[in-house]
């Protein structure tokens, strides 16, 4: 992981100091509400129903034992004792006090965390794959681009009032498992004649108009990584729409020039950037990548006897390591996804104990280190095999051994009402019901992969667009209503998944979520997922299912007007 | 006089800021004596008598942008001026970053170049990093003086700009 030296502190707590003097000034009167507002977005802090809310950044998803330790202090300092991994791999804090927030930026920096750029018009955090440097179908580790990226990202000073948010993915394996497709900019390594580069994707987005990013260049060599990218923002920054905010976002722009054309504008403007300072070097490359290099791992063989024995005795083990646990490119060693699901828990959840026993395991199975997934889960990814079984007790003791990954109870959702201002609907209250009615594991794991998205707006924060089910909050008279849409996909096969009909009530969204597994279940053929049955028979059966006639017509117009 | 930040520090404002108002166009508008500063359209349709003032009597002549107005649109003409003026009417309007930068890296401009409108201490840090060298800020001239210290807001910067051409990584001891 990272470490910083003592530049990258000095930025950091100059950083503090200066939101300390914006807070102060804005206390005083001297900053008014329009002035006071970029900058504390600058700084993850956005005021919602409950007051302020402050989003922490985890540069893509790496975080160390002593920074979860930190993290559990805030919480129980300067919140409510716990905090809420999103999607975009960092956290949240639902309950801070604006006056408190410069000592918890500073509490923050002693373990090298800030908040920089969590949200507003600006480059956010930079996302990656959960599983980097730890799979075997990887190209080249992405976390050293990552890095590379934060620190140009980072107080970028052109790109600091951009027309919308701006996100950055990038993927190092042949699987993508960074949704690079639905960001801002997807980078994807590839090599090409020994070299290693970027098949560039611009205008993915999930929100009011979700789209798929298209490619804008084949093959990037990785030194012109942050001169391109300069040249891509500031064509961004110049000609994206400023006029209408639901119009802004770069896929906006590029869906109105059209990809080539953007791409022949970003190429132009290239022109004068390649070959120039930005230009990365092999130095550089080294001294970033010297900090993600393996750890020692020990000799071993490739299956531990004990761990298969404990396979074949038990059960529920047996079950939490088929989902919870992966393959590791060292024979000997797994990952293992630390779940934050469970019934009567908002996904994503973690209590300031939760986060002291994670970095308890990290620091006593997995060098110190955890990863956040975008699925809202934690990740040690280098366990040796012959501590699975204990890690799973310690893991069920500390409430993050629900043996559902990839499953229709590893649902995603956003804050959603209980927390946003922006939303139309609740979300975590509808992915409680879900996870009440959807609590045989038996049934789960006969139902197979299944990705359940839920946002409480159009805004997407719950990625509901690429959920093979996804569930979106709308309004209507006043009420909570929700839309469920169909064949919505991740990763190489991104799509976006399309409404199967008129919103539903919240009472319905569970009966109609069951009766769409039923459907699929009588349906599918030996092997086929979900999204395979979908993709195989149309909408057509499940939104048959999905509406049948409930007793009458009158109860119907109720139920679906 | 009113003041304006120059190369930080706390300086008199000589130029006047030609606005066309509502029933005003660039052909007829009048143009007061003294330093000034004239929009782009104005600067369009009155080249010649501008750089005649200029020369015959020695009136200083500058140009401001607004966002939308790149710096392509005076690249040829940068030797004119003594001053270029980029406007920013809403803070959240960042175009006119990337137009310094150029101004600055692409197209040589090396006089005066000064941000106006909805800019504020908080915004000085990045200004100067892209190539401003004069603010006129919305803080009072007691505040400003305070003020000054956001051009030390932060020790170092990772970025290529144009105050610092080397990326933090070329400078970086090894
Ligand atoms: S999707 Fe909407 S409701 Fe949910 S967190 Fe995002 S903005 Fe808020």
């Amino acid at each position: 992981m990272y470490r910083y030296d003592a530049i990258d502190r000095s930025i950091v707590a100059a950083r503090v100091a200066q939101f300390r003097d914006q807070t102060r000034r804005y206390l005083a009167g001297k900053l008014s509400e329009d002035e006071f507002r970029p900058l504390r977005l600058q700084n993850g802090l956005y005021v919602e129903k409950n007051g302020p809310m402050l989003r922490i950044a985890i540069p893509y998803g790496q975080i160390n034992a002593a920074q979860l330790d930190k993290l559990a202090g805030i919480t129980r300092r300067y919140d409510r004792g716990y905090g809420h991994f999103t999607t975009r791999q960092n956290i949240q804090l639902n309950w801070v006090k604006l006056p408190e927030v410069p000592e918890l930026l500073a509490e923050l920096a002693e373990v090298d965390m800030h908040a920089i750029q969590t949200s507003g018009s600006v480059i956010r955090n930079v996302t990656t794959d959960h599983y980097a440097g730890v799979s075997a179908d990887e190209i080249a580790d992405p976390r050293p681009y990552a890095e590379i990226l934060r620190q140009w990202s980072t107080l970028h000073p052109e790109f600091a009032f951009l027309p919308r948010k701006f996100k950055i993915a990038v993927s190092g394996s042949t699987t993508d498992r960074a949704a690079i497709r639905v960001h801002d900019v997807g980078l994807q390594l590839a090599q090409r004649d020994g070299a290693i580069g970027f098949q560039v994707y611009v205008g993915g987005g999930l929100g009011r108009t979700p789209l798929i990013g298209e490619e804008v260049k084949s093959f990037l060599p990785w030194p012109h990584l942050l001169t391109y990218l300069e040249a891509v923002l500031r064509v961004y920054n110049r000609y994206g729409r400023r006029d209408n905010l639901y119009k802004a976002r770069i896929k906006i722009l590029v869906q109105a020039l059209g990809v080539r054309e953007f791409a022949r504008q970003v190429e132009e403007e290239w022109q004068h950037l390649k070959d120039g300072p930005q230009t990365l070097t092999e130095a550089e490359l080294a001294r970033v990548a010297a900090h993600f290099a393996p750890p020692e791992y020990e000799t071993l063989p490739a299956d531990d006897l004990c761990q298969l024995a404990h396979l074949r005795e038990d059960k529920p083990y047996g079950r939490w390591v088929e989902r919870n646990v992966r393959a590791h490119k060292v024979p000997g060693y797994a990952s293992v996804t630390l779940s934050l699901k469970k019934p009567g828990v908002a996904p994503g959840d973690a209590t300031a104990e939760q986060l002291e026993a994670v970095a308890d395991l990290a620091r006593r199975y997995s060098h110190g280190e955890v990863r956040v997934s975008h699925e809202q889960n934690l990740v040690l990814a280098d366990v040796p095999q012959r501590e699975l079984y204990t890690v799973w007790h310690r893991a069920k003791a500390a409430g993050l051994a629900t043996p559902t990954i990839g499953l229709l109870a590893d649902l995603i959702t956003c804050p959603g009402g209980d927390f946003c201002e922006l939303a139309n609907a609740r979300s975590i209250p509808v992915a409680g019901d879900i996870l009440q009615r959807f609590d045989d594991l038996d049934y789960l794991h006969d139902i197979g992969e299944l990705d359940l998205n839920i946002s409480g707006c159009m805004n997407g924060c719950g990625h509901n667009a690429v959920g093979h089910i996804g569930i979106l909050g709308v309004e209507k008279h006043g009420e909570e209503w929700y839309q469920v849409s169909l064949g919505g996909n991740q990763g190489n096969a991104a799509a976006v998944g399309q409404a199967i009909g008129p919103a539903i009530p919240a009472a319905e969204v569970t009966n109609v979520i069951e009766r769409l597994i039923a459907t699929y279940l009588a349906l599918r053929h030996a092997g086929e997922r979900f999204i395979d049955t979908v993709q195989r028979l149309g909408h057509t059966p499940f939104r048959d299912a999905a509406y049948q006639a409930p007793s009458h017509e009158e109860d119907r117009r109720v139920r679906y007007a | 006089m009113p003041k304006i930040i120059k190369q930080q520090r706390l300086a008199d404002d000589e130029w006047k800021v030609l606005q066309l108002a509502e029933n005003e166009t660039p052909h007829t508008v009048r143009l007061p004596v003294g330093p000034l500063l004239v929009p782009l359209a104005v600067w369009r349709a009155r080249k010649e008598e501008l750089i005649h003032r200029n020369w015959e009597h020695h009136e200083p002549l500058g140009v401001w942008l607004s966002p939308g107005e790149g710096p392509e649109a005076i690249a040829a003409d940068l030797d004119d001026f003594t001053l270029v003026a980029v406007h920013f009417p809403k803070l959240a309007d960042g175009r006119g970053y990337s137009t310094a930068r150029l101004l600055r890296e692409r197209y040589g401009y090396r006089n005066e170049l000064r941000a106006f409108g909805d800019v504020g201490q908080d915004q000085l840090f990045f200004l100067d990093r892209v190539g401003f060298d004069s603010f006129s800020i919305k803080e009072s001239d007691e505040d400003a003086i305070e003020a000054l210290a956001a051009f030390a807001a932060f020790p170092e910067a990772y970025q290529a700009a144009a105050n610092q051409p080397q990326p933090l990584f070329r400078r970086r001891a090894i």
